[in-house]
């Protein structure tokens, strides 16, 4: 576990996406919207492409948290989806969640995360508060 | 089609009552690769879904138009194994940008006892007309 000091670095994690993650996913969260499973109506309503459920990448920054802060209770998390993560049919999509402490105060850590897919980010101001100490 | 603007403000019915087990938060955890020991921090997402698709089903607006524009949970106390979750979505906000609808909803996620266990809003984008 990484000290949750304000101005910590935290080391970055990286996720591979894969399609039958999503579909995985989809069953797990009842969210079977076609677009994270099915191409040609992902395109139809004008994506790229298969696009990774904004919850999955969310779920894989809380999952980052966990391992950064040894399973600290979240009290607060929450991002804007601001660029999809277009999963490809073969292999998958590398997601990147880098972390820093913003500040330590009243028994809780702010970290702020940059969620990155090849190098962009996808996740706007994403952002967890944890209880310590 | 347009969401019609006089949806702001409306509450829509409680979801029934999710059951949270342990085999439910194990498929939603393994599905991310979460080895959490608590249930993971994004799983009232899956009591938030159901109210957001009682919601579109009352529009009769169809998911697949749907983009999740922002989520943010804050917690009143941890999610556990038993617990009775319910979630009451209203409609905050809606504007309008080239055929695009932007939705603001919160969705307060309740126990059995009706205590409030989380908050969590989101913005949705529907899109009309690709």
């Amino acid at each position: 576990m990484s000290a949750l000091t304000a101005g910590t670095e935290l080391a970055p994690q990286e996720f591979v996406v894969r399609r039958s993650d999503l579909v995985a996913y989809a069953d797990a969260s009842g969210d079977q919207n076609p677009i994270h499973q099915d191409e040609a109506i992902a395109q139809l309503v004008g994506l790229p492409g298969v696009i990774a459920h904004g919850m999955y990448t969310m779920a894989l920054a809380a999952r980052a948290v966990a391992t950064w802060t040894d399973d600290a209770e979240v009290v607060e998390i929450g991002c804007k989806f601001t660029a999809p993560v277009v999963v490809p049919a073969e292999g998958g999509a590398t997601v990147r969640i880098a972390g820093v402490v913003k500040s330590v105060a009243d028994g809780r850590a702010t970290i702020a995360l940059d969620v990155t897919c090849a190098g962009e980010k996808v996740l706007g101001a994403p952002k967890a508060v944890v209880r310590v100490g | 089609m347009p969401i019609d603007s006089s949806l702001i403000g409306r509450e829509f019915p409680p979801t029934p009552p999710l059951v949270v087990t342990a085999a439910e938060v194990t498929s939603f955890a393994s599905a991310t690769g979460s080895e959490t020991r608590r249930v993971p921090a994004t799983f009232p997402i899956v009591v938030t879904f159901r109210a957001l698709l009682g919601f579109l089903e009352a529009e009769q607006v169809e998911l697949a138009r749907i983009v999740h524009g922002e989520q943010r949970f804050t917690y009143e106390r941890p999610i556990v194994i038993g617990d009775e979750l319910s979630a009451t979505l209203s409609v905050t906000g809606l504007r309008q940008i080239e055929g695009t609808d932007i939705l603001r909803t919160t969705s307060t996620i309740t126990d059995a006892a009706g205590e409030l266990v989380c908050t969590a809003g989101a913005t949705l984008v529907h899109r009309a007309d690709a």
